[in-house]
């Protein structure tokens, strides 16, 4: 199946924005993602016509609220292909979600015990193992990077050893584009009767990932990364894994009964579910991820390379311009730097030209820290981003290197 | 000249170009007319918190007058500071203490600078108004 690329565009509104006298260039999915039509009206369709609280009410509205979340969850468990509905569980996003496995599963570890990262992790992925590390008298690890901004696994048989208990790894780096060998991770892990985390906030959007399949533990994301709204995420985790597992946090919807003295706690999903979810934001990113599945994702894997392969190439052309994150197995993510140029200077002159990237150091100091450097200009595509667009970015890119030089 | 004059000189200056991209060109031009804060005075407690570049910012006390020297790594703060220094440079502690800078609305800088950069710019003011505060001490 072809993708309509220009159909696709006219599904996303934000799209026809003008920023001053240019048009709109969106070159920082990988921050988030805009929304298409099909998001945007399921949104406002819920709080029109159906808002209402779930699991709680008898009334009508109650009980149509509570099928389209759970509904939402079985788009979700097929699109990951989890083994039960139960297994996924919603969150505020990736953060939340590392932040709940941290907390959670590590009360079940001793001091001693060993938490193994990678030198390539969002922040979300390190600090969250940092304070049960430290709380809880852990060990934490980590892979080392090389040059090219791969995992460097030619120790890997040591730091993932008896005593290592959780492997937390993401998918695909945000800041360089790699896409990590995971299962060759999870099947060295399983050996030593390892969990693993995969951070999949940078891949679902791109690719599909089976969770049985490549046999993770757990695995995170976000909802507004893949067209979806902000402030909802996901955490899958194996059944028997996530009973094994204490609450993460106590309120409302997670339990079975409530004395003053004691309580028992609810089955999964809900167990890991305190409190009054956010609704919309589940049933909007089951809407989303129902509008990403009609396309051929192996189409929109192979235009996104199509698209990284473009913009590499033409922004070799420029002098003095260095790309981290040299892989040969990348997503469409570009982190550069121009001799004798300040991200942030690069950054101002793109936005004043219609362009949207990032710069800084993308919540991943530890690689610029790598690379001896403050930050990097971050371009990232989405598949309703054209080379069209890509031309336009390399012409005001060369225009602001001339202002600058 | 008062320091309204200056304000109002950068005013006249900035109305010539219309498009963003000049202007943008022009600030880069007026950095390079910074006058530079000394190598040795480009320490950590120079530096304004708050700019997503490095920006060092130094003042001293000439007569009832303060001079401000300062530097940047990236090459549009530069020119912004070199805006500012414009403007209070060799004014009475009081006057800097009391500057509205409304000037900075009216050449569009306020609204132009990404929301970081215009924390930045609000940070190099208030630095310039610490500054001015503590020399007035002296
Ligand atoms: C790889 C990776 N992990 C984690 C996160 C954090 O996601 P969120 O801020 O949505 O919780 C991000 C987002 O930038 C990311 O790219």
């Amino acid at each position: 199946m072809t993708l309509d690329i220009s159909a696709i565009r006219k599904e996303f509104p934000i799209l026809k924005t003008s920023i001053g006298k240019y048009p709109l260039i969106y070159f920082d999915n990988g921050a988030t993602a805009q929304k298409p039509q099909a998001v945007i009206d399921c949104i406002n369709q819920y709080y029109q016509a159906e808002n209402a609280n779930i699991h709680r009410g008898v009334h009508h509205l109650s009980q149509l609220a509570t099928e389209k979340y759970e509904a939402a969850r079985g788009v979700i468990k097929s699109y990951i292909n989890a083994a039960h509905d139960y297994e996924v569980i919603f969150t505020k996003g990736t953060t939340d979600g590392i932040n709940l496995v941290a907390q959670s599963f590590g009360k079940l570890l001793q001091p001693g015990d060993e938490i193994l990262i990678s030198q390539m992790e969002h922040h979300s992925n390190i600090v969250p193992w940092q304070m049960i590390a430290e709380e809880r008298g852990l060990q934490l690890r980590y892979i080392p990077i090389n040059e090219r901004g791969e995992l460097d696994l030619t120790t890997i048989d040591e730091l993932i050893n008896n005593n290592t208990k959780i492997v937390a790894i993401t998918h695909i780096s945000n800041a360089l584009g790699t896409i990590n060998p995971i299962e060759e991770i999870i099947e060295k892990s399983h050996k030593v009767g390892a969990k693993v985390l995969i951070d999949a906030a940078q891949s679902l959007q791109h690719t599909t990932v089976d969770v049985q399949k490549i046999d993770c533990d757990f695995l995170v994301f976000s909802g507004h990364k893949i067209f979806g709204p902000t402030g909802v995420g996901i955490l899958y985790g194996k059944e028997d894994v996530l009973n094994q597992m204490p609450p993460y946090q106590g309120g409302g919807d997670m339990i079975k009964t409530v004395t003053l003295e004691k309580t028992t706690y609810n089955n999964l999903p809900h167990k890991f579910e305190a409190g009054t979810p956010n609704i919309v934001g589940g049933i909007g990113l089951g809407k989303a991820i129902e509008w990403l599945s009609q396309f051929d994702l192996e189409a929109i894997a192979q235009y996104e390379q199509e698209l990284l392969d473009y913009a590499t190439e033409k922004l070799l052309k420029i002098e003095g311009l260095k790309i981290f994150g040299t892989s040969a197995k990348k997503c469409a993510t570009i982190s550069f730097l121009i001799d004798n140029t300040h991200p942030y200077d690069v950054g101002t002159l793109l936005n004043q030209q219609g362009i949207a990237v990032r710069t800084g150091h993308h919540c991943t100091q530890p690689i610029m820290d790598f690379y001896k450097i403050p930050g990097t200009i971050r371009a990232s595509f989405s598949f309703y981003n054209t080379k069209e667009e890509i031309d336009l970015f390399i012409g005001a890119l060369n225009k602001a290197v001339m202002m600058l030089k | 000249m008062t320091i309204t004059e200056k304000e109002q000189g950068l005013i006249d200056s900035f109305s010539i170009y219309d498009d963003w991209m000049d202007k943008y060109e022009y600030i880069i031009e007026l950095g390079k007319d910074l006058p530079l804060i000394s190598e040795d005075q480009k320490t950590d407690e120079n530096i304004i918190k708050g700019c997503q570049s490095t920006v060092w910012l130094a003042a001293e006390k000439r007569e009832d007058k303060i001079i401000f020297t300062a530097d940047a790594d990236a090459i549009i703060a530069k020119g912004i500071i070199a805006i500012l220094i414009e403007v209070m440079s060799n004014e009475s502690p009081d006057t800097i203490i009391n500057a509205k800078l409304d000037f900075l609305k009216e050449i569009g800088l306020q609204e132009h600078l990404s929301p970081t950069r215009s924390n930045g710019l609000v940070a190099m003011v208030k630095q310039m108004k610490m500054y001015a505060l503590a020399l007035k001490m002296k």
